[in-house]
């Protein structure tokens, strides 16, 4: 018997209400299908399995809250039969519900067989599907999340002894080399900055593999899979940062879709668990609104985020002379108990130079 | 397509990427980016969305061209044409 717990979406989430149950016992599951919805402060979000297998029984109801690590179902292994005893499978058994219940379950757009029942053997009473529909119901989404990105900064700054880098770094041939290269592209293929520059940090992370991982039970546990965490601003305030994976292994035209993909999904509230829970480094791109320098704070249980500000033009002085340059400041911010500045400084200096060689990303 | 068809295009585009944005919310004749709030992945969106729908092919060398929804409209109109 595999038993799925709710994973923890993000460093300060203790608990999730479980929103919507996509599969019922006896459907089969795939590593990474979509088993549930979960309410986070932060996003309704989609929770995949991470086994194969035949759902065998849904622990919790729609509309409860539970602990993270709580055993919300569990699933049948490939080739496992049921347990015999004792428990019936529940697979098709129809669960009472009243009339009245089911009336007033189908008025306000829920599932009444979905809902919890407190009546008789079960049965879903009208007071049952009143609660589930509460439950259901938006909470102050904004004053929530402000709340949970407070509370994992304030996790971050109490516990992670942050240093600091700046980069200036020449943008002139990475900006040449995109007009041109998306005017060879049709439109919808087009390339946006963002992702050249999500490509080369996650490149120059080869040179420095102790700001990728994570800080767990007091020691560094280094990732060798590069999934980059992308701050993104949702419309109406807050934000979020889920990940884009294996970022060094995929081209630009495959990140483009898959940023474009993150963004849309972000804002319409539909993340899946596994871009949640698993960022090994985030990237903050401020340049959009104009400031020059981003010094950001680590997400716990990451040990590192970059920084990206505006690419402005300013004045660049090299062997060649003082001359008018778009430059962008790129900046670090590392976790003192796995790294030293002194690497924090090879990753600024790789990531320059592959900015210059934007044809090799 | 006259004017008042590439103003309805552009406008439902535009609201297709910002649901929060009321029909008579934006001044034709002010920077679009700064009344939408558009990023520049919003901004990639509206013009494949221009693409798709008008299919008209806007080189990024003439994104400078777009600040207001009436230069939009003119910039349409003269490739429509």
């Amino acid at each position: 018997m595999i038993e799925l717990k709710l994973p923890a979406l993000g460093a300060e989430m203790e608990e999730g209400k479980l929103l919507e149950w996509r599969v019922k016992p006896g459907d089969k599951v795939k590593r990474g299908d979509v088993v549930a919805v979960v309410d986070t402060t932060k996003a309704a979000v989609d929770v995949e399995s991470w086994n194969e297998g035949t759902v065998h029984e849904l622990r919790i109801a729609v509309g409860e809250t539970v602990p993270v690590g709580t055993v919300i179902a569990t699933l049948l292994a490939p080739g496992e039969s049921a347990p015999a005893a004792g428990a019936p499978a529940p697979a098709p058994s129809r669960k009472p519900v009243s009339p009245a219940a089911r009336a007033r379950a189908k008025a306000l757009g829920l599932d009444a067989e979905a809902i919890a029942g407190s009546g008789p053997q079960g049965a879903v009473t009208v007071e049952d599907v009143e609660r589930a529909a509460a439950a259901a119901r938006p909470v102050d989404r904004a004053g929530e999340m402000r709340r949970a990105i407070g509370a994992a900064m304030s996790r971050s700054k109490r516990e992670i002894p942050h240093y600091y880098l700046a980069e200036t770094i020449p943008m002139a041939r990475a900006a040449e080399w995109l007009a041109a290269e998306n005017a060879r592209r049709p439109v919808a293929e087009r390339l946006l900055m963002g992702v050249v520059q999500l490509k080369a940090v996650a490149l120059s992370l080869s040179r420095a593999p102790e700001l990728n991982g994570f800080w767990r039970d007091g020691a560094f546990a280094p990732s060798s899979a590069i999934h980059l965490g992308v701050a993104i601003s949702l419309r109406g305030g807050g934000l979020v940062a889920p990940a884009i994976h294996d970022v060094d292994r995929k081209s630009l035209g495959e990140l483009m879709r898959d940023l474009a993909d993150l963004v849309t999904r972000a804002r319409a509230g539909s993340l899946r668990s596994s871009e949640m829970s698993d960022p090994t480094i985030t990237v903050t791109n401020l340049g959009e609104n104009g400031v020059e320098a981003v010094h950001a704070v680590i997400y716990p249980p990451q040990v590192a985020i970059v920084g990206l500000g505006r690419i402005s033009v300013r004045p660049w002085a090299d062997e060649a002379g003082l001359r008018a340059m778009p430059l962008v400041t790129a900046t670090l911010a590392g976790d003192h108990r796995v790294s030293d500045g002194m690497r924090g400084a090879r990753f600024l200096s790789e990531l320059r130079q592959r900015l210059q060689h934007p044809e090799d990303l | 397509m006259n004017d008042g068809d590439i103003r309805k295009e552009l406008v439902a585009i535009v609201r297709s990427i910002a649901p929060e944005l009321e029909e008579g919310d934006i001044v034709a004749s002010r920077p679009l980016r700064e009344q939408v709030d558009l990023d520049s992945m919003d901004w990639l969106k509206v013009i494949v969305g221009v693409h798709e729908k008008l299919h008209v092919d806007i080189p990024e060398a003439d994104y400078g061209k777009l600040r207001t929804l009436d230069d939009w409209i003119s910039y349409l109109r003269g490739r429509l044409a």
